[in-house]
């Protein structure tokens, strides 16, 4: 599922865009995460439009900062702003996210109506990131930041986390 | 004030966020397990995030310089306009789950329409919200049906909770001055005509849990007045400690 949203960053500031992770996730990049919206240089001022992934996402002041003193280090003044519209949706981590989440230890989103299957506990379908066995099931639907539930294989015993479709 | 019915409309949905998420906040370290625990104050920050930015938003709308933390903190207790239910205490694991079904339920249907609001900031919020309040909804409901049509001992408490809790829920759909106001402007929701779907849901999910809504006819209200339980002072004076303590504190 594809979402068509706008997204406008000009392409000479992504390399130093990609050097800021999320705090909570350090193997994913805030492009890869996809809450970076816009970014623009304008009368010398750089200028970034993020979105939160969730209200109270701790995070985010993290990031913010992050951004300013990535820009810092170039010698760049930098300012980040808050978006809540178009509010964010894991549709837009990117397959390198997904790709780095899997082997990070953190099962990638579904789709939407297949994470409500999978955190009812109705259909086996989150692969463990360990074994990749499907025989696993839900422990808890909130894990341990607000973007994740808790799973447990049922073959290699390992629990792990799963990213929460949003 | 350049709209004090806008301001007083989202004032309302913020300070029922608030006091929710500072109970649910009280549970922290007090879960009956782990993961409980952590789904609680989970849902506590989702509630403060959401609280976050309303109150940024209606900071802007004052007269004098004013900040989220100004309206979060330094107000008495007649200045909140929460409704009574999201006030009453964690009694045991069945009142906080009550607790949370009843608001989930409302919050999940207040959030549907007022993501067609006029204003596009709250509009915005609502947005971003309504996932959030998703797997609340899932997760307090799970847990009534579960203790409802559990044990025998679960069954009794979780009915006890219900009981109790029952009479706060009516609350929910007097309109305010400034709720008229915003209904009018195509900002506000109005949410007296979802009262019935309300009592549809509600039975639903308790019937299906084998809990029963009480007989009585009787419902409790103050809140939305400012005029609260014994329970908002206990709240506020510890919510409100630091800056009373080292008064102009900055995180």
């Amino acid at each position: 599922m594809t979402i068509a949203t706008e997204q406008n960053i000009d392409q000479k500031l992504i390399s130093i865009l990609d050097t800021v992770t999320d705090p909570e996730i350090p193997v994913l990049t805030i492009l890869d995460l996809g809450v970076v919206r816009e970014a623009y240089e304008e009368n010398g001022l750089i200028n970034i439009k993020i979105t939160p992934t969730y209200s109270g996402c701790p995070a985010m002041d993290m990031i913010c900062d992050d951004i300013i003193k990535a820009f810092e280090n170039k010698g760049k003044l930098a300012k980040v702003t808050l978006i809540l519209s178009p509010a964010w949706t894991t549709d837009w981590i990117t397959p390198k996210g997904r790709e780095a989440l899997e082997k990070y230890g953190i099962a990638p989103p579904l789709e939407a109506s297949a994470d409500k299957d999978a955190l009812l506990g109705d259909k086996k379908i989150v692969k463990c990131t360990q074994c990749g066995s499907i025989n696993t099931k839900v422990i808890s639907q909130f894990g341990s930041t607000p973007c994740k539930a808790l799973f447990q294989c049922r073959d290699c015993k390992e629990p792990f986390d799963y990213f929460k479709c949003l | 004030m350049k709209n004090k019915n806008l301001y007083n409309y989202i004032l309302g949905i913020a300070d029922n966020s608030l006091i929710l998420g500072q109970r649910l906040g009280e549970l922290c370290g007090h879960g009956p397990n782990l993961e409980t625990d952590i789904a609680l104050t989970n849902i506590s920050l989702d509630l403060l995030g959401q609280t976050r930015n309303y109150y940024q938003y209606i900071a802007r709308l004052h007269d004098k310089e004013k900040t989220e933390d100004d309206i979060a903190f330094l107000r008495s207790e007649r200045e909140y306009i929460n409704v009574l239910l999201v006030e009453q205490p964690n009694t045991h694991f069945g009142f906080v789950m009550a607790r949370q079904f009843f608001y989930d339920v409302f919050h999940l249907m207040l959030m549907e329409k007022l993501q067609e609001s006029k204003d596009e900031t709250l509009s915005a919020i609502a947005k971003k919200a309504i996932k959030e309040v998703s797997y609340h909804f899932r997760f307090s409901s799970d847990w009534v049906k579960r203790l409802g049509d559990g044990t025998k001992e679960s069954h009794y408490k979780m009915q006890e909770a219900v009981d109790e809790l029952w009479r706060f829920t009516d609350e929910f759909f007097h309109l305010t001055e400034a709720d008229k106001a915003m209904i009018e402007a195509g900002i506000g929701v109005d949410v007296s005509n979802f009262k019935e779907a309300y009592y549809i849901k509600v039975s639903e999910i308790l019937t299906e849990a084998t809990l029963s809504i009480g007989a009585s006819k009787y419902f409790q209200k103050g809140g939305k007045q400012g005029i609260h339980s014994e329970h908002m002072g206990f709240i506020l004076t510890e919510l409100q400690y630091m800056q009373r303590t080292y008064p102009n504190m900055k995180w």
